[in-house]
This record gives C-alpha cells, sequence and structure tokens, in this order.
C-alpha cells in the first residue's frame, strides 16, 4: 500500500543543474549503480567487485580529482541480505568538492582492497576489518588495529553487546591482568523511546498521515 | 606454579625496539615497533588502541545530546573543535541553523581551542626534541584560554559547550573584554616563542629536512591540517568549505614549502598569529542576540521559562530523557580542526540515538603514515616526527 502513495516524488526540474551533471558524470562510471544527492552531499552506490575500478577513475579522471581518501568506515545493517555498507568519504583538494561512495559486504564476501589507489587505506580497511569483520581482499596487513591483543568478536556489529563478554583486572594472587566474564551489578538498560506518535512513521493503515507528514 | 618459576629464554632480535606505550615523547599511549640498522630507522610499525574506548559504540546508546561530551575526550587538546563537527553534522541532519550570535561564539572559541592546541602541541614538540623552556612558558599561556573555556562553559577542558543548535550558554558579562585584552597581549608572547626557537640552531638541525613529505605523498595518505599545508598544499575547510562565519572572516591560509618537520612547525605559529586576527574579528562583528535555535523542541528552555511555564517544564523533561528525534539519513560533515580534518559520518535512522557515528580523526591518519616519513631516518629524529605530526591518541583510538 506505502508503494502505491509514496513515490509521487517532485517533477524532474527542466534544466540539469551542475550538480546534476556531476552526478550524472559519476553515474557514468562503470561499476557505479547509482548516485543520490542528500544535504548537498553526493552519495554513489557501486559494486563491489568493480570498486578498484571506480576509485582509480574517481581520482584520475579530471572531472572529479579525488586526491584523498579522507575516511573509509563500515555500517552494519543486520536486517539486509548483505549486511555490511563500506563507505568511502572522497575530497578533491583541486576541485574543492566531495563524494561518498558506498558498496555492500556480508561476513563472509571480501572486499577488494583500495590500497593501491590510496595507501592511507590500510589502516580504516584494519578498522572495518577489527570492528565489523569485514574483510578486504588484496589487503596484506588484515591485523586487528583498535582493540585489545587477542581479541575475540567484532565489537561494532549491531550484535554485540554494548558491555562486551569480557571485563579486565588485575588478580593479585596470580600476578597478572586476568579475563572474567563480564558482571554487572546492575542490568543493562536501554529504554525504547518509540512511540506511536512520533517515532513509528508508518502505523497499519495510517500511511496517508506519513505521506502527508513527508510532503510537509 | 612451576612454569612461572622456570625461566625462559627468549631470543630478542637487537635490531627492533620498542617505543612506548609509555614514553614521553609518544604524546599518549603509543606503542611503536622499530626495526632498526644501527641507529637508522627501517621500518616503524605504530601499534594503537591502547585508549581504545569504544566511543563510537557508546554514542549509539547515547541520545543526540548525551552525545556531545564524548567529542571532548577524544582529542582533548581541542576539544571544542570536535563539539564543532558533531553539532554541525546533527544540524545538518535536523534542518536548522545556529544563530548568529551562536556562530560567532563558535568562531570564537574554536579558534580559541586552535591556539590552546597549537600552543600546546608546539611547546611539547620542542620539549621532545629537548627544549624545555618552551613548554614551560607555554602552559602559563594555555592556563589563561583554559580560564576562556571554564568561564564559558564550566569547565576548562571538557566543555560541552557547542551543542546541536547552537552553544550551551551565552558568555558571561565582561569576557569578550578579557579575551580582547589577552588578544592583544599574546602576540607578544608569540614573539618570544618564535625568538626562542625559529633561530635556534639546535632547533633547525633536529627539524629542518627531518621527515620530508612531499605534496603529492600527503594527498595519497589522507594528510589535511597543517601537515598537509606544510607540504605546499594550501587547503583550509575554513576557507574552501566554511562553516558557521568562517566565510566572514578575514585571515591568511599559511603553507610550506619543504614539507619537513620545520615547516609544519612554521606553519602551526603562523596559524596561531592567524586564530588571533580571527578572534578579535569575532569579537568585533558579535552582536547580542539568541545562542541556540529558538525552538524548544531543540534546545532547552532557560530555568526562568520553566519555572511559570508548564510548556516548558514539558519541552524540558522531554529533551533530557527522550531528547530529539533526527531525520533519517546520512552526512559526512568535517570541520578544520586544529589537527586538520576532523569528520564525522553520522548515520540517522530516524530515531533519537545516532545509528551509526564515525569519527574521522585526524591523527590516524597522520600516525599511518609515520612509517613512510621516518624511514632511513636517525631513532631521535622519530620523536621529532611524531611531535610534528601533533597525534593525540584520544582521537586516534576513540
Amino acid at each position: 500500500m506505502a508503494e502505491e502513495t509514496a513515490p509521487e516524488a517532485a517533477p524532474p526540474p527542466p534544466e540539469p543543474t551542475a550538480a546534476e551533471l556531476f552526478a550524472a558524470a559519476v553515474a557514468s562510471i562503470p561499476g557505479v549503480t547509482g548516485t543520490r544527492w542528500q544535504h548537498g552531499e553526493l552519495t554513489a552506490d557501486a559494486s563491489r567487485d568493480s570498486i578498484v575500478g571506480v576509485m582509480t577513475a574517481l581520482r584520475d579522471d579530471p572531472r572529479f580529482a579525488f586526491e584523498q581518501l579522507m575516511d573509509l568506515c563500515g555500517v552494519d545493517w543486520p536486517e539486509r541480505a548483505e549486511r555490511f555498507e563500506v563507505v568511502y568519504n572522497l575530497l578533491s583538494v583541486s576541485l574543492n568538492q566531495r563524494i561518498r561512495v558506498v558498496v555492500t559486504a556480508d561476513e563472509t564476501t571480501p572486499v577488494p582492497s583500495v590500497l593501491t589507489v590510496w595507501p592511507a587505506a590500510t589502516w580504516w580497511e584494519r578498522e572495518a576489518w577489527d570492528l565489523f569483520g569485514i574483510v578486504f581482499s588484496g589487503q596484506p596487513d588484515l591485523r586487528r588495529i583498535l582493540t585489545d591483543y587477542g581479541f575475540e568478536g567484532h565489537p561494532l556489529r549491531k550484535d554485540f553487546p554494548l558491555t562486551g563478554y569480557v571485563e579486565v583486572r588485575y588478580d593479585e594472587d596470580r600476578k597478572s591482568v586476568i579475563y572474567e566474564p563480564v558482571k554487572l551489578t546492575q542490568d543493562f538498560r536501554s529504554f525504547d523511546f518509540l512511540s506511536p506518535w512520533e517515532a513509528i512513521t508508518t502505523l497499519p493503515g495510517d500511511e496517508k498521515v506519513f505521506t502527508e507528514r513527508a510532503k510537509g | 606454579m612451576d612454569d612461572i618459576v622456570t625461566t625462559r629464554q627468549v631470543e630478542i632480535d637487537s635490531h627492533s625496539i620498542n617505543f612506548g606505550p609509555q614514553h614521553p615523547a609518544a604524546h599518549g599511549v603509543l606503542r611503536l615497533i622499530l626495526e632498526l640498522d644501527g641507529e637508522i630507522v627501517e621500518r616503524a610499525d605504530p601499534h594503537i588502541g591502547l585508549l581504545h574506548r569504544g566511543t563510537e559504540k557508546l554514542i549509539e546508546y547515547k541520545t543526540y545530546m548525551q552525545a556531545v561530551p564524548y567529542f571532548d575526550r577524544l582529542d582533548y587538546v581541542s576539544p571544542m573543535c570536535e563539539e564543532h563537527a558533531f553539532a554541525l553534522a546533527v544540524e545538518k541532519l535536523l534542518g536548522i541553523t545556529a544563530p548568529d550570535r551562536a556562530q560567532w561564539i563558535r568562531v570564537l572559541f574554536a579558534e580559541i581551542t586552535r591556539v590552546l592546541n597549537h600552543l600546546l602541541n608546539l611547546t611539547t614538540y620542542a620539549l621532545d626534541v629537548g627544549a624545555i623552556t618552551p613548554a614551560l612558558w607555554g602552559f602559563e599561556e594555555r592556563e589563561k584560554l583554559m580560564e576562556f573555556h571554564e568561564a564559558a562553559s564550566g569547565a576548562r577542558l571538557h566543555a560541552n559547550y557547542f551543542r546541536p543548535g547552537g552553544v550551551a550558554k551565552d558568555l558571561p558579562a565582561g569576557l569578550t573584554d578579557k579575551i580582547a585584552e589577552w588578544a592583544e597581549t599574546f602576540p607578544k608572547f608569540l614573539d618570544d616563542l618564535e625568538h626562542l626557537l625559529t633561530g635556534n640552531r639546535i632547533w633547525r638541525q633536529r627539524t629542518v629536512d627531518i621527515g620530508v613529505f612531499s605534496a603529492e605523498q600527503a594527498l595519497a595518505w589522507g594528510f589535511s591540517g597543517p601537515p598537509l599545508r606544510a607540504s605546499g598544499v594550501p587547503w583550509d575547510l575554513r576557507r574552501s568549505q566554511p562553516y558557521d562565519k568562517y566565510a566572514e572572516v578575514d585571515f591568511q591560509v599559511p603553507v610550506g614549502r619543504n614539507g619537513d618537520c620545520f615547516d609544519r612547525y612554521l606553519v602551526r605559529l603562523a596559524e596561531t598569529r592567524e586564530s588571533v586576527k580571527i578572534i578579535k574579528q569575532a569579537l568585533a562583528k558579535m552582536q547580542p542576540g539568541p545562542i541556540k535555535v529558538q525552538d524548544r523542541k531543540f534546545t532547552p528552555p532557560t530555568r526562568g521559562e520553566m519555572k511559570r511555564s508548564m510548556e516548558a517544564l514539558i519541552h524540558h523533561f522531554k529533551l533530557y530523557t527522550e531528547g530529539y528525534h533526527v531525520p533519517a539519513g546520512e552526512t559526512y560533515t568535517a570541520v578544520e580542526s586544529p589537527k586538520g580534518e576532523f569528520g564525522v559520518y553520522l548515520v540517522s535512522d530516524g530515531t533519537n540515538k545516532p545509528y551509526r557515528c564515525k569519527i574521522r580523526s585526524t591523527g590516524f591518519a597522520f600516525l599511518q603514515a609515520v612509517d613512510v616519513m621516518s624511514k632511513r631516518h636517525m631513532l631521535a629524529d622519530v620523536c621529532a616526527i611524531i611531535g610534528s605530526l601533533d597525534v593525540v591518541f584520544g582521537e586516534i583510538d576513540r
């Protein structure tokens, strides 16, 4: 039902603006599956297997000239078929523009490393491996980076508890730091603030209110 | 019991040493495995994460307002600039803009924070390579600035002052006069500091042509801020992608030529002088007015209002328990923090808590390049290189 009412988007503007031309140029790179503007930022979805080619084009094509990889991170969406997003934030200092490239992955499918495009990718890929368990193929140095030596698990996954599984303390008898299962003296509290009046945007049978609100 | 007493024979490669995790020149908790050929560094492998507190995970379990104090604790040398990035990111997702006075206060304190940061970095950097006087002098100046922090926010370091929608509270009476007075006397201090270091023979021997990084290398390694500018790339987010009131202030972007440790020092020193110029302009252009968005769905009402208005009381209660719901969306918002580009990649799913808040820390990229930078340098140069990169582990480890 929601699908029938929702896609009434604004009519396409008559003249292509510079932003639209830029987005169209990005969309023409082989491997880019879609582009969208949001809050004045361009996001491009790319297919995982062609990410190195897409990144090389974005760096070397004089229309884009994204010399810098400013950030690479994972996002976990456990309910999706491919649960991870790998998000690359690029910056061009010569053309003063930014772009965000997003590819998807799951626990086992590796994402090709962009190490050959930007050497700076190594640590961020290590971080994404450490915190999410995203595997990068072609990355020779896929060690953990932020968590403890010998850490198990990937803490930024949504199914990893905030408190973790183990806690450390110094044991006076054994004269060493030991790991023990976490003991909480008070139950972990996480309040559900979703109220049917504000946060849940669509109640069953109430789609009309939602579309009215989306229109503003 | 037996295996504890038994001595174990461990073969140690005499050519690799463990620098840190507790080393006065490591600027925090950096463990650096150095492979040496005599006294020449062949490979540097920084081990980070010893200060990892899971900030990004914690923020996912906090409301947007509760997430702000975590940003103070990232780069604890420049707390307000970190808050700035988060405040701007949330404002972008909410579609609100802070009022003029709030923006000027943010510019003012972002620059005070920049001076604070550069003072600490320049002087401790000098300390790392053997000069103790700058640190002693610099900490006295920093104290004056932290008093301004305290007067505005109530805290010297962990300010929690820049909030989405504005700032926490207005400046107390008389503070702007004190800051203006300080801005008049401070350049004299910079002259003195410069007199101690810039022409100093030892300082130059330790920093000139050490850790040279070309513009191409700096770009490829994701550099930003003073180290990028020292390599000759004129790039400053305050100038090229201005936020808040930076478009309305007049300042120069100092750029280096050689990309060595000395240039990184010079760029920071010149930037500190520019910051004083911006502070003076901010003080001159600041007009009385509201210091936060007047929509009570996003910013709390005043105490006085709450005593009289039931609605204000409800708003206050809702804000401090549930917080505000941020429309679904994502943004990468970056500011020119004193160290370089500090970015926040914020993903909202429409609830009152961030779905994902990735913190793009500046020093992370710098520290990664230490291996390339220090290759074929002397062991003692590693200290100069780390000092010149201005790394703080609060933000690198998160």
